[in-house]
Parts: structure tokens; sequence; C-alpha cells
């Protein structure tokens, strides 16, 4: 390994701000991925293989890919919830990878739903 | 192109939780995310201490910030199936607060964690220590490359200053003003140190430090360094820490391997070498004299000062040592200002402290409080209260040379001002809670025969000094005191305190004389009534059943080892002496205090 400069320290902190960033929960769009036995079952798998393969294309460190259990509608399945930090959070149903890709471009990256696929705007009111 | 994860599996490698299996729950886990396929999504990290020790085993699972306890190589296929399969948060293993019925999983939202602000340990739990990149990521080396590279040694050492850093060993000796006059001093070469010769009973803030964030020392080393005009600095470090060695081990290969140790460190043309140096764990050699003995190679006892190190230190050339926290804070110091630093804590005791709290607390572990933060909502807000339904009787604060500050007390803040007023010292961090069970006489003992031990010897006050009180005290809880022993503790400890050579010696009293002047009663009970108040003191004890105060409940009967006590339904106990073996089971166990 050669000699460090400052630039290389600098280089060396951009690089790693992904890791970090994900450690200091300071994230702008958080996708859950609903992973009850239903989702699993209905292919979620592979639904979160392609959005952590476009996330890490993406380079963003700004994006919380995580899993959570079953949503209540496992006829739907596969199923995503996508919360922007400055609207309301989007669930998307009946998803296959490809339908994964486009929401991710488009809604994650760009900030427009892809109204094609979603289910509903909002949330359950939790107590 | 920067690899992703969807978790981040951070579990804790620090001695107590590895001790207590995490590198087996690591590699449980490892097997069974392979098994599972999802190697691509889960990414597995070992950190330092996270100082929950109490509650370990422990692991953070990031982003969603779950805060795993009590997790061990054998619950390891259920949660990979319900949390990493499934996204379902895994209750069994949450903290669970005494107070609430529902347990908490948000780390941020316990207690022990919310109150506390992380200087030193910032780094705890976050990064994994044997990864240079990890740490360089959350502004590692930056303040070294800001004092390198744009400051000069007067400006480091003002910006010290300014910053009101004290010695966090427990002198609390203004960092910056100890810089400047190493900085000033004739001779050459001179030495940086660091002081991690962490000796105090219970005490485990250096250690932690060393095993969780490496590279802040060497970073803080490398900025003092400059500002003193050292080129070559030594660790020592006891080799009771194997962890925290193999840790700093890796860290300077690291660094040197960067080019952050060495010649032309980030072009700045500044040149610095760091070692390595193992002490045996003798106490006395965390004293600074004692220290630079060691590392000469001689028997470590200290040596009268003045000269002082700044001026005449390791092999007679001007010598800064600085303890372990204290070099950690350092590099941040320089990277986010004196102000920053100053704004945090009281006036006169800026910045954080780490404590290592132990005791009868309901959360043992390793804490880092805002300078002035009352002894109160250390003990309550943070260690959760007294377990058991117990009162909480003193804290005994800065280790064997501290003192008790009893409950009546226990609004003092805690800094270097306050501290001292009350009969105690901030030490280097030690603070152990006190329940009603404890008997003051009996906790100076313990630690007077620590130091006793420790004494190297050298001087007469402390080495015959510390045998005198030890042996009064003990004839005190054998029940064989006498009148004028409440003198000749004073008397004693007045001479040990001003005429003692080193450090040692002069606060080996402290335990004592603090005992004295907040649980004088104590001692009267046992040297005129042969009675210790908190049953403790074996010889004290009758071992016999009150009826009075019995309940008939049996329990001493069921619990003895020896079948000593003889119980029926509604009768009052009765122990057999001859059989009885002072285990002490029956009184820990009785409820109704019938024992005596």
């Amino acid at each position: 390994m050669s000699k460090l400069r400052i630039e290389d320290l600098k280089r060396i902190k951009e690089s790693m701000a992904g890791t970090v960033n994900l450690r200091a929960g300071d994230q702008r769009v958080k996708i859950t991925v609903h992973m009850g036995t239903c989702g699993i079952a209905a292919g979620a798998r592979t639904i979160m293989n392609t959005l952590l393969k476009k996330l890490e294309e993406s380079g963003a460190n700004d994006v919380m890919l995580t899993s959570s259990g079953c949503a209540g509608l496992c006829n739907h399945e596969p199923m995503i919830t996508i919360e922007d930090r400055d609207s309301a959070p989007v669930k998307y149903v009946n998803l296959n990878p490809e339908k994964a890709a486009r929401i991710f471009d488009e809604h994650v990256m760009n900030g427009t739903p892809v109204s094609d696929y979603a289910l509903s705007m909002g949330s359950e009111t939790t107590h | 192109m920067e690899k992703k994860y969807r978790v981040h599996l951070l579990i804790c490698a620090g001695t107590s939780c590895v001790s207590n299996g995490s590198l087996d729950l690591r590699d449980a886990l490892v097997r069974e995310i392979e098994k599972q396929g999802l190697e691509d999504e889960v990414y597995i990290a070992t950190t330092g201490c996270n100082g929950f020790c109490a509650a370990g085993p422990l692991m953070i699972a990031y982003p969603d910030e779950i805060f795993y306890q009590k997790l061990t190589a054998r619950d390891v296929p259920y949660f990979v199936e319900e949390y990493l399969l499934k996204g379902r948060v895994v209750k069994k293993h949450l903290f669970k607060s005494p107070d609430a019925a529902e347990s908490i999983p948000k780390i941020k939202d316990i207690g022990f964690f919310s109150s506390q602000i992380l200087v030193a340990l910032r780094n705890r739990g976050l990064i994994d220590p044997d990864k240079i990149d990890e740490y360089i990521a959350r502004e590692g080396y930056m303040g070294t490359a800001k004092a390198l590279l744009e400051m000069t040694p007067e400006q480091i050492v003002e910006e010290l200053k300014a910053s009101g850093l004290r010695g966090r060993g427990g002198a609390g000796f203004p960092t910056g003003l100890k810089w400047q006059f190493c900085a000033g001093a004739e001779g050459s070469p001179k030495y940086i140190l660091c002081n991690a010769d962490e000796g105090d009973p219970g005490a485990f803030m250096d250690r932690s430090i060393l095993e969780s964030d490496p590279h802040a020392v060497l970073e803080g080393m490398i900025n003092a360094a400059k500002a003193i005009g050292a080129h070559n600095g030594y660790i020592y470090v006891r080799a009771e820490y194997p962890l925290a060695i193999n840790r700093l081990h890796t860290a300077i290969d690291q660094a040197k391997d960067y080019g952050l140790l060495g010649e032309d460190i980030l072009g700045s043309g500044f040149a610095m070498d760091i070692d390595l140096y193992y002490g045996a764990g003798a106490f006395v050699c965390g004293e600074e004299t004692a220290l630079m003995r060691s590392i000469e190679g001689k028997r470590g006892m200290p040596r009268p000062r003045p000269p002082f190190p700044a001026h005449k230190g390791l092999w007679d050339r001007p010598s800064v040592l600085n303890n372990v926290e204290t070099l950690a804070n350092v590099a941040q110091i320089i990277c986010r200002g004196a102000k920053w630093f100053s704004s945090l804590g009281t006036e006169k005791s800026t910045g954080t402290k780490v404590f290592a709290l132990s005791g009868c607390v309901k959360n043992i572990g390793l804490i880092e409080v805002p300078m002035g933060t009352p002894l109160r909502s250390i003990v309550y807000d943070i260690g959760g209260g007294i377990p058991k339904k117990k009162k909480l009787k003193a804290v005994q604060v800065g280790g064997p040379s501290g003192g008790c500050i009893p409950e009546s007390l226990v609004d003092t803040p805690v800094d270097y001002e306050s501290i001292p007023k009350v009969g105690a010292i901030l030490g280097s961090g030690g603070m152990v809670v006190m329940d009603e069970t404890s008997c003051m006489v009996d906790v100076a003992k313990f630690f007077l025969k620590f130091t006793a031990e420790e004494s190297c010897g050298k001087c007469t006050p402390c080495r015959e000094g510390t045998q005198q009180l030890l042996k009064i005290l003990e004839r005190i809880t054998q029940g064989l005191g006498k009148p004028e022993d409440l003198d000749r503790l004073e008397t004693l400890s007045t001479v040990i305190k001003s005429a003692s050579l080193c450090g040692l010696g002069q606060t080996v009293p402290n335990p004592v004389l603090s005992t004295l002047r907040y649980f004088r009663d104590e001692y009267i009970a046992h040297i005129y009534e042969k009675r210790c108040p908190a049953k403790r003191c074996r010889a004290l004890l009758k071992f016999e059943v009150d009826p009075d105060k019995c309940m008939k409940c049996g329990v001493c009967f069921k619990n003895c080892p020896a079948k000593a006590i003889t119980w029926k339904k509604k009768e009052v106990a009765f122990i057999d002496k001859s059989k009885c073996t002072k285990c002490m089971t029956c009184i820990t166990n009785c409820r109704f205090d019938a024992i005596f």
C-alpha cells in the first residue's frame, strides 16, 4: 500500500459512506420488502435480491432496504412499501423482478411513484 | 463499487461478550446465513465493547437499530429465520426495562444508552476496530491531517489548553499545560507515552477504548507528538489485556501500511513511530515515574518529583505520559475545535468521562456522561436503580484511591471539583454502587487489602502504614476492635497521606477516611457493640434465629447446604451451631432479617 495523502483519506471516507450511513440511520428513502411466509412463497426473496443489486449499482448511500412481516394482503404478494421522507408511504403489489427494478428507478431514485403497480397511498393507523 | 447489504449485524466482541460466547455466536451466524443463502444480503462485523456488559452477548442490527441481548449460538437458527428471512423482531432477545411491561427494541430508546453522550467511546459498537477504513469513514485521521498539515505545535497546545481537557487517569492535570511544559523542555529525543496500565479493581474503561477504537488512541499520540516535538511513542499496556494488545498491533500495522505512522505522514514531513510495551500488572506501574522505570527495564518504583517527567522522564529525556481516555479525546478536539469540547461538561471540568459502573445496579457496564452529571442520574437513569427493592447506601468512586459517597450526597455532580469536596476522587473512573447489605468497614478493608499488597515498598509510610491500617481494620471486623482504634486509624491515615512518595500512598487512606467520615456509626457498632449492622462480618454474627422476626417459612432450612437447620411447618427454625459452617446462605436468603 502506498502512502496516503489527505485526498486519499477523503476518498476512503467517501467510499465507506454507505456502510457508515446505514449504521447512522440517516436515510432519505426506506424500502420494506414484506417477507412473511406468504411473501417468501410468492417470491419476495428474488425481489429483495433485485433491489439489493439495483441499490448497489446506483451507488446511493441514502436508501435503506429492509424486510418486515406479512402486510395482510397475502394474495397480492410479493409486496413492497416505499417510504419517502417527504411524502406518504406507497404500497406496491403483485411484483416481479422487472416491476421492482422499474419502481426502484422511478420512485426511489426519481421520486415519482409508479401508479401502474401501486395499491394505495398511506398506511394503516397504528396505535 | 462498494458492496451493499441490507442488514449489518454488529456483534460485540469486547472481552466480556467474548467470554460469554460472542465469537461462537458470530461463527454460528455466518454458517446459518450461508445455509439460508443470505450472505450477499447480510453483513456481519465484530465491534469493540458496547458497554452494556451485563446483557451480553450483544448484537445491534442496522439499519433498524435493534438491540439484541443475551443471544447465543443456540438461538441462531430461529433468529435468522425470524429476523432475517421474515423480518420479524425477535422479542425474546430484546431489552426489558424493569419498570415497563413492554420490551424495547430500539437502542436509542433504552435508558442505559439514551442518557449517555459518547466522545471517547463514540465509535464503540459502530465500527469494526480491526478495519482502519471504517475508522476513517467516521472522520478518522482527520484530526491528524489537520494537526500535521495546518497547525503549528504551539497552535495544537493552545487548542488543547482552550478545550480544558484534563488528564483522565485520575489526577486531572490540564493536558495542554503538560504538553506545553514538555514542548518547552530542553533535551532530545522526547517521548510520548500512553498509560494503558489500568489497575483499579473493577475498572475497564481503558481496555474498552483500546478494544473498540485503537486508532483514536494512536491519533491522540501522533497529535501529542507533534505538539511536544517527539517522534517516538510507547504504549504501556498490561499483559492481562490480550485482546487490546492484539487490536493495537493490528491498528499500528494498518496505520504503518497507510503511511499514517512512519516517515513523512500524509506528506507533512513529520515522522512518528509507536511501539507497545507490556506491563506485568503491578498496580504501582500506573504511576508515571514507576511506569517509565518499568519501560527502561528496571524495577517499577516511583521516584520523587521534581524533576517532573516533562523535563526528565523516560531515559531522563523530556516525556509526556497521557492516559488512554485522555488521548482518545485529542483528535476530536483538534478536528471539531476546543469550543465544541468545552461546551460539554462544566466550566472547570470540560468534556465527558467514562465510568465502569458496577456493584448493586440493574444495568452494569461501561458508560460515558458529561462532567457534572449528578451521581443520582448515573445510578438511577443509566444504572436503572438498585435491584431487589434494596436501598442505596453509598457509591464508591475512584477505585482503591477513592472514597465512599453516602446516599445523602447522591446529588453531588460528578466532576473534578465536587467529588474531592465530599472525600472521594474521580480517579480513572471506577464506580461501585453499594446497597444496604454492604458493611462499610468491610469495604474499607477490601480496598486496603488490595493497596497493602500493591504497595511497592520503597517508602516507609506507605509500606508500613498500609499494613498497620489493614491490621486494625481486620481486628475490627473480627470483633476485637478497641476504642482507641478510631483515633489511630485517623492519625495513621493523615501521616500516610502527607508523607508518602507517590500518588498511590497519598491516596491509599481515602477509603478509610471517607467511611469514617460518613459511616462512623458502623465502626462504633463493630467496636463497642461487637455487631455488624449490615451482617457481613462473619465473626460478629451469632447465627441464631430471632423468634419474633421468624415467619416460619423454612427458606433457611431448605437452602442450608450443611443441613444445620431444623424446621417444621409453623415452627421457628433452629440453627445447630456444631454443624453450621457460617456460609451465610441462610442470612442471604432470609427475607425477614430474622437471623443475626
